[in-house]
């Protein structure tokens, strides 16, 4: 696509992602958790026409590279995504993202009773179902659905 | 089998490890009936600790350890522990796991005993977590059953009460739906077992499972009954348990409608769910049961500790 069809310049160094399910772009902006202190700037573009999802959402961050947690997290909400690294204007890797079989760490059990929201020394552990998508707590054994999580 | 293995959730046992557990503990149930005595535990220790109340689940595993010749000690009361000033259960475990060969835990946290268990050396088995699991009462069930019927396989059982909170419910689902068990829940509106593990249930075992509220479809077509308490403890509103527990009764009136070989089960303690005139019925079994915690226990700890 050009730029004049995005309405938003092409950047330099950073993230594209593309191929987000249309309406789940905020939540994958979340994810990124961009605040007043970051110095990262943020595109977020919603009901962009596509020919494989109809419509899509994209979100451009200047100048950050994703780790392999949030491309996890991204994954949950927009499966279909792909991440492209930019470097010098230039797209240097386009990879899709895939959910994975387990998420460790990162995400907080929704069971207000589980062992892992107390304070203990212990990580978080979800095994995941992909279809229809369900993750399942390692501790606790209850199984979510996606929106039931803070992310 | 077992050896050094934990013992946390049903579900992480297969068919064939449950039925190892039901051979051996008739093994261990034919030695006590006999007065005989087992050594094979001489000099390994027991630590259990309970940081939810208990009667059945502690005593029968402290009486199955000193029946194989091993000693227990016991955390006592939470408020006589390190616990109240602050302890955390990873330090607890720390500790208690150079005090003995073998840790019985009961707590009120979903996960605790699986935490548990990676944070210590010594094999760990669940006395309960929250509303999670209490895959040994599991196994004392369904040694019941098998005593008390010939078999687990293919039977029709009715599950009554408060399936979203009692982990005996979640974990004997479980277990029987490795037997191919046709389920039928009974509960008040409300208490109804977790839609997930329901579908679970039917994805992946395959088994035929019916939702009610009313206690007479649950009765009558049942080869086990198996009656549940309301968890008042697992309640923010006591009234609304007190209500709940009013909801339903199973009295010897109730059982001319069902099928004249049904028996009633309960893992106890009862409140006012079981008439007390159903106890001396040939159907009554619940005492019995709980006389299995123990051989069942014998069994379970002398195929986890080597």
């Amino acid at each position: 696509m050009t730029d004049k069809e995005l309405l938003v310049r092409k950047i330099e160094n950073g993230t594209v992602i593309d191929h987000i399910i249309a309406g789940r772009g905020l939540k994958v902006a979340e994810i990124l958790g961009l605040s007043e202190q970051s110095s990262e700037t943020m595109a977020l573009l919603m009901n962009v026409s596509s020919q494989k999802l109809n419509k899509k959402d994209i979100v451009k961050i200047e100048n950050r590279e994703l780790t392999q947690g949030e491309i996890d997290k991204i994954s949950l909400v927009a499966p279909y995504a792909t991440i492209n690294i930019i470097r010098n204007s230039e797209v240097v890797e386009k990879k899709k993202v895939k959910i994975p079989e387990v998420i460790e760490k990162i995400l907080r059990c929704p069971n207000s009773n589980c062992i892992t929201n107390e304070n203990e020394p212990i990580k978080t552990k979800f095994s995941i179902q992909k279809e229809p998508l369900r993750l399942k707590c390692w501790y606790c054994e209850r199984n979510f659905e996606i929106e039931e999580f803070k992310i | 089998m077992f050896e050094s293995r934990d013992i946390i959730s049903i579900t992480d046992l297969s068919r064939e490890e449950i039925e190892a557990v039901i051979k051996k503990s008739d093994e261990m149930n034919e030695t006590l009936q006999k007065g005989e005595n087992l050594n094979i535990m001489k000099g390994r220790i027991m630590t259990t600790l309970f940081f939810e109340p208990s009667t059945r689940t502690r005593l029968s595993f402290s009486s199955a350890m000193q029946r194989l010749g091993g000693t227990v000690i016991d955390l006592g009361e939470i408020k006589a522990s390190s616990i109240v000033k602050g302890e955390s259960l990873a330090d607890t475990i720390r500790m208690v796991e150079r005090y003995s060969d073998l840790i019985v835990v009961r707590h009120p946290k979903d996960g605790s005993s699986r935490f548990v268990a990676e944070i210590s050396k010594k094999p760990v088995i669940n006395g309960g977590d929250g509303t999670n699991q209490h895959p040994t009462q599991t196994l004392v069930d369904l040694f019941s059953i098998k005593k008390f019927k010939g078999t687990v396989e293919n039977l029709n059982v009715t599950m009554l009460g408060d399936l979203k909170h009692a982990r005996v419910i979640k974990s004997l689902a479980y277990g029987l739906a490795l037997f191919k068990a046709n389920l039928t829940l009974v509960s008040p509106a409300g208490l109804e077992l977790e839609k997930e593990i329901v579908a679970e249930l039917k994805d992946k075992f395959g088994i035929k499972i019916i939702q009610t509220n009313d206690v007479y479809t649950g009765v009558r077509n049942a080869d086990v009954l198996y009656v549940t308490r309301i968890q008042k403890e697992r309640f923010s509103d006591p009234y609304e348990a007190e209500k709940m527990q009013k909801s339903y009764k199973i009295t010897p009136e109730m059982l001319e409608q069902s099928r004249d070989d049904m028996i009633v089960m309960h893992a106890l303690p009862r409140v006012d769910e079981i008439d007390y005139r159903l106890d001396g019925t040939k159907a009554a079994k619940y005492f019995e049961e709980a006389s299995f915690g123990v051989p069942v226990r014998m069994a379970i700890i002398s195929m986890v500790v080597q």
